[in-house]
């Protein structure tokens, strides 16, 4: 009985977008609580979108909405991020279904409670796996390509919790911090090919994901990290984005705590 | 894994439930509840209501109820903002499907650039559409359009015991009328369609006239009920023996503007860090209030065009104003005097004045014949009155059950969406039909408003 159309006054760009090279945007964890605001901002301004996630069902809603929104198209597609086996097949799709694709935001990741990665191997490992190696796997298929077309930007969403090894979560730190290096890495290979890489380091963000932790009351809006990253995605820069900002000063002062002091605190 | 053990017993960020305070409007009562769900998604919604225990439930919105019809004391709530998605929409009839945790606010930010508006909006664009349908909410176009519930074509509702429910005047009427008003109690709503109303653009043609007497409030309601499609009244709460207000009524103009976008933006003005000490609010602050705004007001007498945001919104520029009343929040008074009981609307004002806690934002509006499209809903025939009052103990509550013996002796009712305090026998007085509410209950679903106004007997 519902019909989803796009209106055309919603496509027009807007003053902000007007003159943004971002009109194509890939979302590798559409359903994830940051990647939700970030796309719906970005379909505000009338981009077009693909969104990769698991759920069939939750994509089609996402779809629908993000078209009403003014997105100037949304495709779908479901798949498992953290199975490598189906990465040829995003990839792919993504090629043939979404040509021309300019930025490639990836937003999944997993967090488990600190307690069970210590208590159980395979908890551990999952999480390592889902956080870093998947990531870092995907990524390389989106590297190369962008690489070989000479334009794009590559965002990848790590943390402020990789920063620093904390008692409370360094397993999740720990996988989120060495996909920050890999990312690191990555910028400075494609920086000569023109291909803009960002790290987005989020605080803590009140999304699904930390609804369990401590304190989440105080967390950060997640409209307000989304309209950071979104920022950062228009203008290709800063290389390495702290959200919301005040983080990036807390993080200098974090990483100034000397190992001896640091290792009694239980944050 | 050595270790291991000293590891489990150290301190751990994640603990499994805690006690969360959440707060109405009023920022009264203050209520610990056990558990806040937050469901992304509507496919998570029927495990919560399958886990939960009997009458453990309530979902919950944007918190814009005055009391505690939003709260579940000791209880669990189903925080529902962020089932947040548009689902469908038909550009040529206007109607649109979403989902419950969809804001007022968002709807106009899609929908206003294409031309459509909320049929019915409350004073604040801060609400849910699954707020809005709880408390079957009223606006200054009730005389024209009746309850926002009038404008609910369908809703999916997720039930406890049986699935999703799809309901609409063809199927499960019944349910769909004791939801629209239900306060949330019938089950969590999935998805609404709306109809929305065409507009022209962003703009009010607006009239402000002022008044000096409650007859003069009555005439100018008559004569603009056909010319105008909004209207409202403030009044001034101090003026008890020579009363005065003024009147406000629009329509929205046909000039469109339409090519920047920023025209259909809200402004966002100022915030208010934190909860004024309770002294700045006295009866000597609250008149000067009221005096000052009849004054600029009455200077402004006559017509102008004027943003939508300013008409229908003007305390939404002000972010959390409620906590202008203070740490100890305040209570709303929002009841509906019968047609033509006039003598008992100014036995209300009359007892308010005196009492000297008047309020800084009396509004009048006098209701149309619309019949009801819930079996709670709270609008009826007659003259609503609006009150607040900041909570100062016992004596604001006394000063409140003096009004609520105006209001029972009149015929009238009490808004439960504004209410923290009314007794049983008022709310049996107010809706002598609740008995035949209570079967749509869902038995996983309850609310501290629900326990205190039955006694146990819903």
């Amino acid at each position: 009985m519902m019909t989803i159309t796009a209106h055309p006054t919603t496509t027009q760009p807007d003053s902000t977008g007007a003159h943004s090279v971002m009109k194509k945007v890939v979302i590798l964890g559409a359903t994830s609580g940051i990647a939700l605001e970030v796309q719906r901002q970005l379909a505000h301004r009338g981009c077009e979108l693909l969104l990769v996630a698991r759920s069939p069902h939750r994509l089609a809603e996402l779809q629908a909405d993000l078209m009403i929104r003014g997105a100037l198209r949304v495709e779908i597609l479901s798949a498992d991020l953290a199975n490598i086996q189906q990465h040829t097949a995003i990839f792919d799709f993504a090629q043939r279904s979404f040509v021309g694709f300019d930025t490639v935001l990836l937003s999944y990741g997993s967090m488990h409670s600190q307690r069970d990665s210590e208590t159980s191997v395979d908890t551990l490992l999952e999480e390592l796996h889902v956080n870093f190696v998947s990531a870092t796997a995907l990524l390389t298929w989106f590297a190369y390509d962008l690489e070989r077309r000479r334009t794009g930007c590559l965002a990848v969403i790590t943390s402020v919790a990789g920063d620093r090894g904390r008692r409370s979560n360094y397993v999740y730190g720990s996988a989120k911090g060495a996909l920050s290096l890999f990312v690191q890495g990555l910028r400075s290979r494609l920086h000569p090919a023109g291909v803009q890489v960002i790290t987005i380091k989020p605080g803590p963000v009140q999304t699904s994901m930390t609804d369990h932790l401590q304190n989440a009351a105080s967390f950060a809006d997640p409209q307000r990290v989304a309209s950071d990253i979104v920022q950062a995605l228009e203008r290709r820069s800063p290389e390495v984005l702290y959200t919301p900002k005040i983080w990036r000063y807390i993080m200098t002062a974090v990483e100034h705590i000397p190992e001896a002091i640091f290792k009694r605190m239980s944050f | 894994m050595s270790g291991q053990s000293a590891a489990v017993s150290r301190k751990q960020s994640v603990v499994a439930s805690p006690t969360t305070q959440v707060l109405s409007w009023g920022r009264y009562p203050k209520i610990a509840h056990q558990h806040i769900h937050k469901p992304a998604w509507n496919d998570q919604v029927p495990e919560i209501l399958r886990a939960a225990a009997p009458g453990s439930l309530l979902p919950y919105g944007l918190g814009r109820s005055y009391g505690d019809s939003c709260l579940n004391a000791g209880r669990e709530l189903i925080d529902c903002r962020r089932l947040n998605r548009i689902l469908g929409f038909d550009e040529s009839t206007g109607m649109v499907r979403c989902e419950s945790g969809v804001s007022f606010s968002d709807i106009i930010k899609v929908f206003l650039p294409k031309g459509w508006f909320v049929p019915v909006t409350p004073g604040t664009r801060f609400v849910t559409v699954g707020g809005a349908i709880a408390n079957d909410v009223h606006g200054k176009n009730h005389h024209r359009a009746g309850t926002f519930g009038a404008h609910v074509r369908q809703i999916g509702l997720h039930r406890s015991n049986d699935g999703l429910v799809a309901c609409s005047a063809n199927e499960n009427a019944d349910m769909l009328q004791a939801t629209i008003g239900g306060l949330g109690l019938t089950g969590v709503i999935a998805w609404a369609d709306i109809q929305l109303k065409r507009v022209a653009g962003p703009w009010i043609d607006a009239e402000t006239v002022p008044f000096h007497s409650l007859e003069a409030f009555l005439d100018l309601s008559r004569e603009s009920n056909d010319r105008f499609e909004y209207s409202v009244a403030w009044l001034d709460c101090f003026a008890s023996t020579n009363l005065r207000g003024i009147f406000f009524r629009g329509n929205h103009a046909s000039k469109t503007l339409a090519n920047n976008r920023n025209q259909f933006k809200a402004k966002r003005g100022p915030k208010l860090p934190f909860a004024m000490p309770a002294w700045m609010l006295n009866r000597h602050s609250i008149r000067a209030f009221n005096s000052a705004y009849y004054q600029i007001h009455a200077r402004r007498t006559g017509t102008s065009l004027v943003p939508y945001d300013k008409f229908f919104y003007p305390l939404d520029s002000i972010r959390q104003w409620n906590l202008l009343y203070g740490k100890q929040g305040f209570l709303q008074y929002q009841c509906v005097i019968p047609e033509g009981n006039v003598e008992a609307v100014k036995e209300l004002i009359g007892r308010m004045a005196r009492s000297g806690m008047g309020s800084f934002l009396g509004v009048l509006k006098q209701f149309g014949s619309a019949p009801a499209a819930g079996m709670l809903s709270f609008p009826r025939p007659g003259i609503t009155l609006a009150l607040d009052f900041a909570m100062r103990g016992e004596r604001t509550l006394k000063l409140m059950q003096s009004l609520d013996d105006v209001v029972q002796q009149s015929g009238g009712a009490l808004y439960p969406a504004k209410d923290a305090r009314m007794s049983p026998a008022l709310f049996e007085a107010s809706f002598p039909r609740w008995r035949s509410f209570v079967p749509y209950i869902d038995p996983k679903m309850s609310s501290s408003f629900w326990r205190r106004v039955t006694g146990g007997r819903g």
